[in-house]
């Protein structure tokens, strides 16, 4: 543990997010800003005939209605794959905006976008995912998870060979991430540059792809977007209405907001998509996993074909020789899916960690056993050793802290009253990404440090941890940091996804401070007599604002009088950290386990998620408070995928019919009880200086199997098909 | 929403004469369901005559009948004295309902008229004849899973999501209205709320431009032996997939009087008259509740994707009279 690092902090913007004080992008207000209410297309498939705007443009206050025959066109459509609003007539999902009504207030706009009538020539649409899956095409290689089929060994041929198999098939619905705060974006042009406040998980890519559409230099486009209300992978991708925004707001040369209601944030972004995967295991009878097949299919729209990579975790997990994974897509009249909280990891490792536990059952041993007897040293698919990998001791300490001993291991063996108990244990399993990224540090005489980077704070607690890590190497008092990002004036970082932001923003944070380091040593050995003469950058630290030996405790060179004796004002450091070379040696994961406890009320079919218990080993904890609630926060992912969330689509009109908080249910306060979260830290030198791995991601990888394989425990009941509501209890 | 001309009435003669005035109008009391439903654009009344200011705030006693004032809110009737104590069932059915946040704005006349949360209805691209009579019922042959398996029609499938007013069903309560002329009448619950038929843009008995000044209910000896069940999606804030209101007048292990309705399966809270006459007389044992509800749910019409709601309305009837016969609230 640092003198910081390590320890509990709260959050540094807490207050100014209780109190108001933090504007999200919808509360920036910009004098003389008219407001946009988008209108939405009634069906799924087609093309407009006819859009009569006349009654909208007349009703009070509307100062111009936008369809896609008065919108600006693109300027570089091509740049731009993904759906592109009001460039044309054809409509390619259900909800999909087909106008714009600006009006001088939102509820003027909202009583016009009432009075939009379209006509359309329709076709029937198809959105029935799980009902086509023979047409299912193979996925194009992702970025991330790499070819869509990847073979280890001889996988058909062990399986069909094995002592013991097991297959089955499982299916996840679509599932939308539903952040409080709406999307919303305010522009304006001033001087043929633009400014636009967005919600956005990543300013510089919403940049790049405004300048491409608007036909500016990038240098032109400023994005900011310094607070998120969460966003879980809904704003990674640019999505239309920035576009739309920094349109209409040039066409009509003012300030234009446009915020999404709940229902158009059902189609105003992606969702993780339909899923059905099918699993085939071989093994011994002794346990040892000897095959493994993963084949998986995900929905996507006619736009795009969005890879979910379902699939990309299962070479990675297990000591099985032959193993085969395959992915494919299913084109849907619906809009793109997109990255949700551990895309692809979550649904793939539901499948296989549910079917580690029916074989388990099926050899009648300890699943947690089972996983234990397949435990992997070195990578399975490609040899190569884990730069850390403390999953043994999640298996244990998790184990020990939820008290699995005292699980019976027949299901419908433990009761409390009239409830079921089961207990269920999955792993979870997660990538220790690290991309590029630049921050600038600008440190002052006052004693005070300024840092800035064009990163995220979706909720992870991003400007604590910036402010905890510049406090630790810059041996500066949390209280005198002041951290800035979601600015593209400021040096570029990489999306906040993949877990990623402190092990990539955080590091480049620590080399900036080395630099500064070093810069501040060379300025303070300029004094002949400075204590610190012979003295290497390595043997000195910053520390309680004072640059001194390491391992002195005491004494050395004051930050402030450094500067001063140099008649300078403030430090400045940019600095670009890049992922090492090192890293290609070694895989890189984070890993998990976690363990939950069910208790199910049989004759009424429902489940409770009574106790969690996640054991956690990524790397090094910056800061246990908000560590904690990130894995909290997997947790109840995880329960609301396992047990409540199923995005409707009626397939007859290709419509989502429960867009609305009341109707998508993500679980509330009453579905989750006591959850525990307990970190074994480990010391990766490997990973990125700072020795951190992603840890957002990998809290709710393994729930929905844990909590799957919990319900069987009790009451012998496999659910197969997600979420497991009162209805699917009763009738299995 | 839509522009719409805003009255406030002073008076509950003064609101009802305003309201008669024009068909279109609706009444303002709580606004936490018609505000959502003209954002939706699913209402769009001309008119809204505000009746926040009128006096029927009060819980009241007289004698043995109990007046819940139109105007009270959901949450300070549920959490009354007289109600706690006379009514434990009310208290608990208001408090399975919506969320602490928007019991604390519904008022209970407001309760009585709340609109079905069918989500065809919800979506003016759907068809929906409660919305738009004749453009037919999205829900029959979509996705009913939440939808009815008594009483309805072809013509709307939906159901009333009201769980005070499964309560109120049971506890016979009865509701006061007055007309523009200021004529006063009341209405017994089982009447108050109708059944589809061929029209279901009509939920209820109300004449137009009626308003509701109260809800009245009798005291009962089923105070001790009341519990209100409701199964649902998530364990709060979602509507009923089943909801139980169960009553039990006890003389010893014989049950004196039996009253049951169900929330969630119809158009209307839904009294098991049959069932509670079946019951009467009978010892409380498990093997009688198991019969009864077996009668209960015997002219359920399940749609395609409900029909676990016949089974789970079965088990939930047991369930609440056993709760109900061993003490009520736990």
């Amino acid at each position: 543990m640092g003198k910081y690092i390590g320890k509990e902090f709260s959050r540094v913007d807490g207050v100014a997010k209780v109190t108001g004080a933090a504007p999200y992008a919808a509360e920036f207000h910009v004098p003389g800003t008219a407001h946009a209410y988008l209108v939405m297309s009634r069906i799924a498939k087609g093309t407009i005939t006819k859009i009569d705007t006349a009654a909208a443009e007349k009703s009070p206050g509307v100062v111009r209605v936008f369809t896609h025959k008065n919108t600006p066109k693109f300027a570089n459509p091509e740049k731009y794959k993904s759906f592109k609003a009001l460039q044309s007539p054809d409509i390619v999902f259900n909800a999909q905006p087909i106008a714009v009504v600006v009006a001088e207030t939102f509820e003027e706009a909202r009583a016009a976008a009432n009075l939009v009538e379209a006509t359309y020539r329709r076709e029937d649409p198809f959105t029935d995912f799980f009902g086509r899956l023979e047409e299912a095409e193979q996925a194009p290689d992702s970025p991330f998870s790499g070819k869509s089929v990847q073979t280890t060994g001889e996988a058909e041929q062990a399986f069909s060979s094995a002592e013991v198999t097991f297959q089955a098939e499982y299916t996840i619905p679509a599932e939308h991430h539903n952040p409080m705060e709406p999307h919303a974006a305010v522009a304006y042009w001033k001087n043929g540059k633009l400014k636009i406040f967005d919600k956005s998980q990543d300013v510089y890519t919403v940049r790049g792809n405004l300048a491409a559409a608007l036909g500016v230099p990038e240098d032109d486009v400023h994005v900011v977007s310094p607070y998120v209300g969460g966003a879980f992978g809904c704003s990674i991708r640019t999505n239309y209405y920035p576009f739309l925004t920094a349109m209409i707001a040039r066409e009509l040369k003012r300030p234009v907001k446009l915020v999404y209601t709940r229902r158009q944030m059902f189609t105003g972004h992606g969702y993780r998509p339909f899923t059905h995967q099918k699993i085939q295991l071989g093994a011994k009878k002794t346990g040892e996993l000897t095959s493994i097949i993963h084949e998986a299919a995900n929905n996507t729209s006619t736009v795009e074909k969005w890879n979910d990579s379902t699939t990309r975790f299962t070479r990675h997990v297990y000591a099985c020789p032959n193993m085969k994974t395959i992915q494919r897509l299913v084109k849907t009249d619906l809009p793109t899916p997109c990255a949700m909280r551990a895309p692809g990891a979550v649904s793939g490792m539901f499948a296989l960690e549910s079917a580690l536990d029916e074989l388990a059952y099926q050899l009648e041993m300890d699943p947690l056993e089972l996983r234990l007897k397949n435990y992997a040293e070195v990578d399975p698919a490609n040899g190569k050793p884990y730069s850390t990998k403390a999953l043994r001791e999640c298996y244990r300490r998790g184990a020990e802290k939820f008290g699995w001993d005292k699980r019976k291991p027949l299901p419908r063996s433990m009761r409390e009253g009239n409830k079921l108990v089961g207990y269920g244990m999955s792993t979870g399993i997660w990538y220790a990404f690290q991309q590029p990224a630049t921050v600038k540090v600008v440190l002052k005489a006052d004693g005070t440090a300024k840092l800035t980077s064009a990163t995220s704070d979706i909720g992870p607690g991003t400007y604590t941890v910036m402010t905890i890590i510049a406090a630790e190497y810059l041996g500066i008092a949390p209280e005198k940091i002041s951290f800035g990002l979601g600015d593209t004036q400021m040096p570029k970082a990489p999306v906040q996804g993949g877990s990623w932001t402190t092990a990539s923003v955080g590091s480049a944070v620590h080399g900036a401070a080395m630099k500064l380091k070093s810069r501040l040593l060379a300025l303070a050995q300029k004094n002949k007599e400075s204590p610190l003469q012979g003295v290497g950058p390595d043997e000195v630290v910053l520390l309680d604002g004072k640059l001194q030996k390491r391992g002195q405790g005491s004494g050395g060179l004051s930050i402030v009088e450094i500067l001063k004796a140099e008649g300078m004002d403030s430090m400045t450091e940019v600095h670009k950290e890049t992922p090492s070379e090192i890293r290609n040696d070694y895989q890189l994961l984070a890993h998990g386990a976690q363990f939950v406890e069910v208790r199910v009320d049989e004759q009424l079919g429902t489940v409770r998620v009574t106790r969690a218990v996640e054991a956690t080993a990524c790397g090094k904890i910056m800061n246990p408070k908000t560590s904690h609630s990130q894995e909290m926060g997997g947790v109840v992912w995880g329960i609301g995928m396992a047990l409540t969330e199923h995005t409707e689509v009626d397939d007859r009109f290709g419509r989502i019919m429960n867009p609305s908080l009341a109707d998508y249910h993500v679980p509330c306060c009453a579905d989750v009880q006591k959850v525990d979260t307990d970190f074994i830290e480990e010391d990766d030198r490997v990973v990125n200086p700072l020795g951190v791995k992603g840890m957002g991601e990998l809290g709710m990888v393994g729930i929905p199997a844990a909590i799957s394989n919990a319900v069987y425990h009790a009451t012998g009941k496999r659910i197969r098909h997600l979420p497991m509501t009162p209805d699917k209890l009763l009738k299995a | 929403m839509r522009a719409f001309q805003y009255t406030r009435a002073d008076s509950v003669e003064n609101a009802a004469a305003e309201a008669g005035k024009n068909t279109q109008a609706r009444f303002l009391a709580g606004g936490t369901n018609l505000l959502d439903l003209m954002k939706e654009d699913v209402e769009r009344p001309d008119q809204l005559i505000d009746i926040n200011r009128l006096t029927m705030t009060e819980v009241s006693e007289s004698g043995d009948r109990i007046r819940l004032g139109a105007l009270v809110s959901n949450t300070e009737t549920a959490n009354h004295p007289l109600i706690k104590r006379h009514f434990p069932l009310l208290t608990q059915a208001i408090l399975a309902g919506a969320s602490q946040q928007i019991r604390n704005m519904a008022t209970n006349g407001g309760n009585l008229n709340q609109r079905t949360r069918c989500a065809y209805f919800y979506d003016t691209a759907m068809p929906c004849n409660k919305r738009e009579p004749g453009s037919g019922c999205g829900a029959v042959g979509g996705l009913n899973r939440m939808h009815a398996i008594f009483g309805w029609s072809p013509e709307c499938v939906a159901v009333h999501p009201s769980d005070m007013c499964v309560a109120l069903a049971a506890l016979d309560a009865t509701v006061q209205v007055v007309d523009s002329s200021g004529e006063k009448r009341e209405i017994p619950f089982a009447n108050y709320h109708r059944l589809p038929g061929d029209s279901p843009q009509k939920d209820n008995t109300l004449a137009p431009g009626e308003l509701i000044t109260s809800i009245d209910l009798k005291k009962n000896k089923m105070a001790p032996h009341s519990y209100y069940l409701k199964v649902r999606d998530r364990a709060s804030y979602a509507f009923a997939l089943i909801s139980v209101a169960a009553a039990l007048q006890l003389d010893g292990n014989k049950i004196s009087q039996a009253r049951v309705a169900l929330g969630g399966v119809a158009h209307k809270p839904w009294r098991v008259n049959q069932m509670e006459e079946f019951l009467q007389g009978k010892s409380t044992d498990d093997e009688t509740f198991v019969d009864a509800a077996a009668l209960a749910v015997k002219s359920a019409r399940p749609l395609e994707r409900n029909a676990f709601k016949v089974d789970l309305a079965r088990r939930a009837i047991v369930r609440a009279l056993q709760k109900a016969r061993d003490g009520g609230i736990v």
